[in-house]
C-alpha cells in the first residue's frame, strides 16, 4: 500500500510544475496546458483522500473538476483561436487589453 | 383611586398634538379645535376631581404614580414618576383652567388663520409638556417639561415664520433659554454626584434628615437652579427673550406669559424650596434678582408704546415680585401671586388681543384711544384687569402682591425694608403704566386711522370702524375678569378678618406660614400704604394722559437723554448684541471658520483626497494587464494564505 504522503508530495509537484509553467511560459497554449496540470494535481489529492477516507465524494469532485476543464477547454480554445485572428500571436505578454 | 387617572391629564393634550399635528391639515376647522378644546378640557375636569379628592378629609398630602424605572445604572436609577401635592395642584389648576380659557379664546381669534392647526397643535403640546413640568417627581422629568415648552414657546413665538421678526423672536426665546437650561443641567450633574438621586423625594429627603447641611454645595445647586429659572422665567439677565416673544399670536402670549412658561422658573424654585432654604445666600440671590427685575422692567414699561409690549414688561416685572416673595421665604406668597396673575395677566392679553382685533392689527397705543364706547366688553374687562393688576383692592392683585411686600418688609433678610422699598415703587409705577395703557386705549380722542394694514392676523377685509370681538372671544375675558376680581379673596390676610385659605392650602408644602397677630397693625399700615402708591400711580397717569395729555412729552423733552435710554430699553439689547453676539460672532469666524474649518475640516478633507490618490497610484502598478503577473500574485497570496494556516497558530502562541 503506497502511503497518501507520496500521492500528496506527487500531487504538489505537479502543481507546482503546473503554477511554474503559468508563470514562465509565453505561449497561451502551454500556459492552458500548465491550469490543466494543476488541475490534474488537485483531482489527484482527491481521490487519494477519498481512497484514504474510503468515501466517494473525493471521487465525484473529481468529476466536477473534469467536467468544468473540459467546458473551459472548448471555451477557452475558442477564445485563443479568437485572439490569435485578431492579434495575430499567442504571446501573452502582447495580449494586455485589460491593462488600465 | 385617582392616582390611575393621573396620566390622562399630560396624555390627552399630547392626543390633541398628535391628531392636529398629523392629520389637523386635512381636518375641518370645527374638528381641530374641538379636538384641541376636547383635549384640554377633560385635563381641566381631572384637576378639578382631583382637586376635590385632594381636599376630601383623610386625603394624602401627597401621592403620585411610578412606572417602570426610566434610566437605571447600576447604583442609580430614575423613575418615570408623576406626583401631586398641593403645590402641584394649584399649578394645575391655573395651567388647565386658564389654558383652557385661552384654548377658547383661540378659536375666535386665529379663525381666520392660516396653519390653524397647526396652532393648535402647538397649543396642545405646549399644554402637555407644562402639565409634564408640574406633575414631575424627578428633576429629569421636569427637565424635560422644562425643555419642552421651549420647544414649544419656540414653535408658536415664530408661528408667523414668514415674517423674519417672528422666526428670530423665537430663536432668541430658544437660545436665552438655553443659557438657563445650561444652570439647570449643571445642578443635575451636582445632585447626582452628591445625593446619587434626582427624584425630588430622595434628595429632598436627604435635606431633611440632616439638618446640619447648610451653604456649600447646596448653594451651588441653588444658585445653578436660579440660573436656570432666570431663562425660564425671564429674570435679570436673561429676560431678553420676553418681549420679542410678543410676536406670536396674542393667545400665545397670553399663555406662556400668564399660565405657563413663564411661572415654571417659580415653581421650580418653590418646588426645591427645601433646597433653597439651607442657603441664605442663593436666597438672598433670589429676592435681589426678584426684586431688581422688578423695578428694572416697570421702568421699561413706563415709555413702551406697543400695547403688548407694555404688557410684555409688566410680566417680567411681575414675575421678578414673584422671585421677591421666593427669595425672602415666602412661597406660598410667590405662588398665590403666580395664581392671581396668572387670571388677570391673562385677561389683559386677551383683552390686548380684542383691541388689536378691533383695529385690524394695530398695536401701536398712539394710534388707539377712545375705543371704550366701540368695543365696550373688552372695555370693562380689560378694566377689571388694569385695577386688579396695579393692585388696588379688592381685587385679586391686591392681595397678592400686598402679601409679598409684607413678608419681604417682615422678613429676616438683612436688606428686607430696601426689598420692600422697592417693590412699593415697582407697585406705584405698575399702576402708572398700567392706568397709562387704560387711558390711551380707552378714553381721548380717537386717533386710529380705518387703514391699518400692519396685521397681526390676515383678515385685513374688514379693516374699517373697530368692532367688539365675537362672544366666543369675550366669554373667556368674562370668565377671567371675574377671576381677577374675586380670585384673591381666597387669600384675604387674616389681619384683614380672612382666612388667609391660600397660605393653608400650600402649607402642606411649605412650612407654616409666619402669621402672627402681633403685626397685624404693621400688614394694615403696610396695606394702606401701598394702596396710596397705587392711587398715586393712577392719579399721575390720569393727569398725563386724561386731564392734560402732552405733560408727559413735556418732561420727556425736559431730559431727553434719560427718556431715550429708557424708551430704547437701556439698550441692554444692544449692549448683550454687542458683547455676545457680535463677540461670538467674532470669536467663532475666527475659531470656527478660521481654524476649524479651514485647517482641520479642509485639511482632513485635503489629505484624505491625497493619501487616496498616492495610495492608487500605488496600487495601480499592479493592474498592469498581464495575466502571468495576476496569476503571480494569486499563487503569492495563496502561498501566503496556506502559510499562515499551517505555521500560523504556532507563530500567534509563542
Amino acid at each position: 500500500m503506497v502511503p497518501i504522503a507520496y500521492y500528496l508530495i506527487l500531487a504538489a509537484v505537479l502543481f507546482s510544475v503546473g503554477v511554474a509553467s503559468f508563470l514562465i511560459k509565453r505561449n497561451i497554449i502551454t500556459v492552458f496546458m500548465s491550469i490543466e496540470l494543476m488541475l490534474n494535481a488537485v483531482n489527484l489529492t482527491f481521490v487519494a483522500f477519498a481512497h484514504m477516507w474510503h468515501q466517494v465524494s473525493g471521487q465525484i469532485f473529481v468529476f466536477f473538476v473534469m467536467v468544468v476543464a473540459a467546458a473551459e477547454a472548448a471555451v477557452g480554445l475558442a477564445i485563443i483561436i479568437a485572439i490569435f485572428r485578431t492579434r495575430q500571436t499567442l504571446n501573452i505578454d502582447q495580449v494586455n487589453l485589460m491593462k488600465l | 383611586m385617582p392616582a390611575s387617572y393621573l396620566w390622562l391629564i399630560p396624555l390627552l393634550p399630547f392626543t390633541g398634538f398628535l391628531i392636529n399635528g398629523t392629520v389637523g391639515r386635512k381636518l375641518p376647522r370645527a374638528l381641530v379645535s374641538a379636538v384641541a378644546l376636547i383635549c384640554t378640557a377633560i385635563p381641566a375636569i381631572l384637576v378639578a376631581w382631583l382637586w376635590a379628592f385632594m381636599k376630601s378629609p383623610g386625603a394624602p398630602e401627597t401621592f403620585g404614580i411610578v412606572s417602570q424605572p426610566w434610566i437605571a445604572i447600576t447604583g442609580f436609577q430614575v423613575n418615570f414618576a408623576l406626583s401631586v401635592d398641593h403645590l402641584t395642584l394649584m399649578m394645575l389648576g391655573v395651567v388647565t383652567g386658564v389654558g383652557f380659557l385661552i384654548h377658547i379664546y383661540s378659536v375666535g381669534y386665529m379663525a381666520h388663520e392660516e396653519g390653524y392647526w397647526r396652532f393648535f397643535a402647538y397649543l396642545n403640546l405646549f399644554m402637555f409638556f407644562m402639565l409634564i413640568l408640574v406633575l414631575a417627581e424627578s428633576f429629569l422629568l421636569l427637565f424635560v417639561g422644562w425643555e419642552g415648552v421651549g420647544l414649544a414657546s419656540y414653535l408658536l413665538i415664530g408661528f408667523y415664520f414668514t415674517k423674519d421678526s417672528a422666526a428670530n423672536a423665537g430663536k432668541k426665546a430658544f437660545i436665552v433659554n438655553r443659557i438657563g437650561d445650561f444652570g439647570f443641567l449643571l445642578a443635575m450633574f451636582l445632585l447626582v454626584q452628591h445625593f446619587g438621586s434626582l427624584s425630588f423625594a430622595q434628595v429632598f429627603g436627604a435635606i431633611s434628615a440632616n439638618p446640619d447641611w447648610q451653604g456649600g454645595i447646596l448653594t451651588a445647586i441653588a444658585l445653578l437652579l436660579v440660573l436656570g429659572a432666570t431663562g425660564k422665567s425671564a429674570q435679570i439677565p436673561l429676560y431678553v427673550w420676553l418681549p420679542d416673544a410678543m410676536e406670536g399670536p396674542t393667545p400665545v402670549s397670553a399663555l406662556i406669559h400668564a399660565a405657563t412658561m413663564v411661572t415654571a422658573g417659580i415653581y421650580m424654585v418653590a418646588r426645591c424650596h427645601t433646597l433653597f432654604d439651607r442657603s441664605p445666600y442663593a436666597l438672598g440671590v433670589v429676592a435681589i434678582i426678584g426684586a431688581a427685575t422688578a423695578i428694572f422692567a416697570a421702568c421699561i414699561g413706563l415709555v413702551q408704546h406697543d400695547i403688548k409690549r407694555v404688557l410684555a414688561y409688566s410680566t417680567i416685572s411681575q414675575l421678578g415680585y414673584m422671585f421677591l416673595a421666593c427669595g425672602v421665604g415666602a412661597y406660598e406668597a410667590g405662588i398665590f401671586h403666580l395664581m392671581t396673575h396668572a387670571f388677570f395677566k391673562a385677561l389683559l392679553f386677551l383683552a390686548a388681543g380684542s383691541v388689536i382685533h378691533a383695529l385690524s392689527g394695530e398695536q401701536d397705543m398712539r394710534h388707539m384711544g377712545g375705543l371704550r364706547k366701540h368695543i365696550p366688553i373688552t372695555f370693562w374687562t380689560m378694566t377689571a384687569g388694569v385695577v386688579a393688576i396695579a393692585g388696588i383692592p379688592p381685587l385679586a392683585g391686591f392681595f397678592s402682591k400686598d402679601e409679598i411686600l409684607f413678608r419681604a418688609f417682615t422678613s429676616p433678610n438683612p436688606l428686607g425694608k430696601l426689598l420692600w422699598f422697592v417693590g412699593l415703587v415697582t407697585a406705584g409705577m405698575t399702576s402708572f403704566y398700567m392706568f397709562r395703557l387704560w387711558f390711551k386705549t380707552f378714553f381721548g380722542p380717537e386717533k386710529f386711522n380705518h387703514h391699518a394694514d400692519t396685521h397681526d392676523h390676515g383678515h385685513t377685509a374688514h379693516a374699517h370702524a373697530p368692532h367688539e370681538s365675537p362672544w366666543i372671544m369675550l366669554a373667556p375675558l368674562v370668565i377671567l375678569a371675574i377671576l381677577s376680581v374675586i380670585g384673591g379673596w381666597v387669600g384675604i390676610p387674616i389681619a384683614f378678618g380672612g382666612s388667609d385659605e391660600a397660605e393653608h392650602f400650600l402649607e402642606p408644602v411649605f412650612a407654616a406660614g409666619v402669621a402672627n397677630a402681633a403685626s397685624f397693625g404693621l400688614e394694615l399700615t403696610l396695606a394702606a400704604v401701598s394702596v396710596l402708591t397705587a392711587a398715586i400711580g393712577f392719579y399721575i397717569a390720569y393727569i398725563f394722559y386724561y386731564k392734560k395729555p402732552g405733560t408727559a412729552s413735556v418732561l420727556a423733552e425736559k431730559s431727553p437723554a434719560l427718556y431715550r435710554l429708557v424708551e430704547n430699553k437701556f439698550y441692554i439689547d444692544e449692549i448683550y448684541n454687542t458683547i455676545f453676539v457680535t463677540g461670538l460672532m467674532m470669536a467663532t469666524r475666527a475659531l470656527l471658520s478660521g481654524l476649524i474649518d479651514t485647517v482641520v475640516v479642509n485639511g482632513s478633507g485635503r489629505a484624505a483626497g491625497a493619501s487616496t490618490r498616492g495610495l492608487s497610484k500605488l496600487t495601480s502598478r499592479i493592474q498592469s494587464g498581464n495575466i502571468r503577473s495576476y496569476a503571480g500574485w494569486l499563487a503569492l497570496g495563496a502561498a501566503a494564505v496556506i502559510f499562515v494556516m499551517v505555521f500560523g497558530r504556532t507563530l500567534w502562541t509563542h
